[in-house]
Parts: structure tokens; C-alpha cells; sequence
């Protein structure tokens, strides 16, 4: 039996490799920008579309709280408050930011319950090493240097599978982990890129390995 | 004859862009932005460049003012200024200018007078400079974009 049998599985309209860029619209991968700078603002919004993601750009850290119901008053839980189904898959913020800075932000995020897990990158202008390591600790993903490239949104690609699909491909690796114990014809062939590619991702980061090496 | 004047512009165009990035007026950001652009975004650089002229001259006029205070100046207002301008100079490729700021904002960090002074001067005029080419460069597509259209308009990209 060869690694084809897979293609038996259901959801199948969705790129094997699990990036999930898949034309359904609620499986449309969202972002949210914030950035002071309209001009920056401007620029990671068309990045960003041009790798066929939703985007939502807010010009500061207290907006995108707002957006996300994290403000203190917006705690209360009460029928009115809609933010309960807002799906952000990504989180990209400027560090330098007038009132609340990025890492602020980051901090107010990975406090939250709700966007803990959702992966925020930031990003700067200015590439310093202890500020670069200060957001890493905090649980940044990613940390990009500015002026924002293509090759930077690009590499962001790997965070940015909605949670189905993430969810998705860790049940694929079970099923796939399990179907290789079953058959006792195991490939010598590695499985199919959906669970390396997951793994992979962190790895390549040019970011972890510069934090990597720089621990040395 | 409207397919060959095309071309001109086209040329013309590429002349003017190799002459920027010789000079380091511009620098590969731009062509960052230029990539972006295409039938579902035909504008894009033009607009964030306009937004970019808009933003800029407003930090200009703040930026001489503060350092024509008959007071003491406010040297770190006119840091966070020029963080501005360098960060959104950066992002469209204006390397010139982007290194004037870095300038400008080193003798702000010694509130240096004298030094700021003659950045302003500076930046106002490289500013200028840039504005006018770019200016020169979207006038240029544009009607390379009208010929080209006239003449061949199932050939449009």
C-alpha cells in the first residue's frame, strides 16, 4: 500500500499540505494588523491579500483590544457582547507604537483566554537583539524587521492555518500515525508533508535560529 | 505610431527608475511595492505614495517648527517625528531620505541645534527631490498606461 491511500480522506478540496487556503470563505485565513503608520498599514494589508488572507488593520493596540474584547469593561460577559465568535488566526503588530507599545499588546494577548494561543509576530524597525529575545519570551512567534517583503508575509504562512485546519492536520497525523502501525508494509518513504511541514515551520524560523545560535 | 510611443515611455520610465536606484534615491523597498501591484490593485504604488507625501509634509511643517521654538526646542518630539518619517520612508524605499532622518535624529539625541538645522535643510530638500521624481515617474506610466491601452487594449496586461 502506498502513501496514495490517503487521498480517501474526506475535506479534500483543501491543499494536502494543510496551509488551508482553501476559496471557502469561512475557512479564509484572518488577520489583524496594527500598526500606527497608515502608510505600513497599507502595505502589510495588500502583503497580506496578495496571499489571499482576510486582513483587518487598527492603528493601535488599544483598538485592537477593543476588537478582540479584551478591554478591562468589555470583560463583563453579557448577551450584547458579539466578540465571542471574532476569529483571528494571526496576529501581526508594530513594536514602537504610541500609548500601548507591541509588546504590551503581546502581553495583554497571551493574558487573555480567549487569543493565548493565536500566534502574534511583531514587528520593527529596529533589529535589536535584547528587544527581539524580550518578545520571543514573552511568546512571540515571529519577529520581523522593517521595511515589511513579500519573503516575510510568506514565511508567516506556516502560522497562519485557521484552527480547523490545524486541528485537522493533527487528526490526519493520528490516522496516519495509526495506519502505518496497522500496515506492516511501512514505506522507507517519509509520511506526507502534512506533519512535517507543521514541525518544520518552527525550526526555519530565521528568528528561532538566530535565538538558538545566540544562547551558544 | 501609438504602439511605438508606448515603448518610449516604457523606456523612459526604466531609465528614470535605473537613474533613482544609481542614485540611492530609492532602493529595492520600491520594487517591493511595485510587485504588489497588478490588475486587482493597479494603483497601489501611487496610493500609498500619495499617502506617504501627505504624512510627510505634515511631519516636515511639525518638525521645523518645533526647532524654530523661541524656547527651548523639544528635541524628543522631534525624535518621535523622525521615527515616523524614517519608519514610512523605509517602507516605500525613499533611501535618502530614510538616511537623512537617521542623521537628523542622531543630533536630536544631542540636542545638537545647529546639527538638526541643517538636517531639516537637508531633508526638506531631498524631500522635494524625491517628491518631483516620483511625480515624473507616475506621469509617465500614466500615459504609457493611456497609449498602450489606445492602441492595443486586448493586449493590456
Amino acid at each position: 500500500m502506498d502513501s496514495n491511500t490517503i487521498v480517501s480522506w474526506p475535506r479534500m478540496s483543501e491543499n494536502i499540505e494543510g496551509f488551508a487556503l482553501s476559496p471557502n470563505k469561512s475557512e479564509e485565513v484572518h488577520v489583524l494588523a496594527v500598526d500606527d503608520s497608515l502608510v505600513d498599514r497599507k502595505v502589510i494589508e495588500r502583503l497580506l491579500k496578495v496571499l489571499a488572507c482576510k486582513v483587518t488593520a487598527v492603528d493601535s493596540g488599544l483598538r485592537a483590544l477593543q476588537l478582540l474584547g479584551l478591554l478591562d469593561e468589555q470583560k463583563i460577559p453579557s448577551e450584547t457582547n458579539g466578540f465571542a465568535g471574532l476569529k483571528v488566526d494571526l496576529i501581526i503588530t508594530d513594536y514602537c507604537m504610541p500609548g500601548m507599545t507591541g509588546y504590551e499588546l503581546l502581553k495583554k494577548i497571551k493574558e487573555s483566554s480567549t487569543f493565548k494561543e493565536t500566534p502574534v509576530v511583531i514587528m520593527s524597525s529596529e533589529n535589536v537583539l535584547p528587544r527581539i529575545d524580550r518578545c520571543l519570551e514573552e511568546g512571540a512567534e515571529d519577529f520581523i524587521v522593517k521595511p515589511v517583503k513579500l519573503s516575510d508575509v510568506k514565511r508567516l504562512k506556516d502560522y497562519m492555518t485557521t484552527k480547523e485546519a490545524k486541528v485537522e492536520g493533527q487528526v490526519r497525523e493520528g490516522i496516519l500515525k495509526r495506519k502505518l502501525l496497522d500496515t506492516s508494509d511501512v514505506s522507507s518513504s517519509s509520511p506526507p508533508s502534512i506533519s512535517s511541514s507543521s514541525s518544520t515551520s518552527v525550526i526555519d524560523s530565521p528568528i528561532r535560529r538566530l535565538k538558538m545560535t545566540s544562547t551558544d | 505610431m501609438l504602439g511605438f510611443g508606448a515603448d518610449l515611455l516604457w523606456a523612459d520610465m526604466n531609465r528614470l527608475l535605473a537613474f533613482l536606484f544609481h542614485q540611492g534615491v530609492l532602493d529595492e523597498q520600491f520594487l517591493q511595492l511595485q510587485q504588489l501591484q497588478d490588475e486587482a490593485s493597479p494603483n497601489f504604488v501611487s496610493e500609498v505614495v500619495n499617502i506617504y507625501f501627505h504624512e510627510s509634509e505634515k511631519l516636515l511643517n511639525n518638525l521645523r517648527g518645533l526647532l524654530m521654538e523661541r524656547e527651548l526646542s523639544d528635541y524628543k518630539k522631534m525624535g518621535i517625528h523622525l521615527n515616523q518619517f524614517m519608519g514610512s520612508s523605509s517602507s516605500i524605499g525613499a533611501k535618502r531620505v530614510t538616511n537623512i532622518c537617521v542623521a537628523f535624529r542622531a543630533a536630536t539625541d544631542q540636542s545638537n541645534r545647529a546639527g538638526c538645522l541643517r538636517a531639516l535643510e537637508m531633508l526638506e530638500h531631498e524631500y522635494c527631490y524625491l517628491k518631483n521624481k516620483l511625480h515624473e515617474l507616475f506621469q509617465i506610466e500614466q500615459q504609457r498606461a493611456l497609449v498602450a491601452g489606445v492602441r492595443y487594449p486586448v493586449q493590456n496586461q
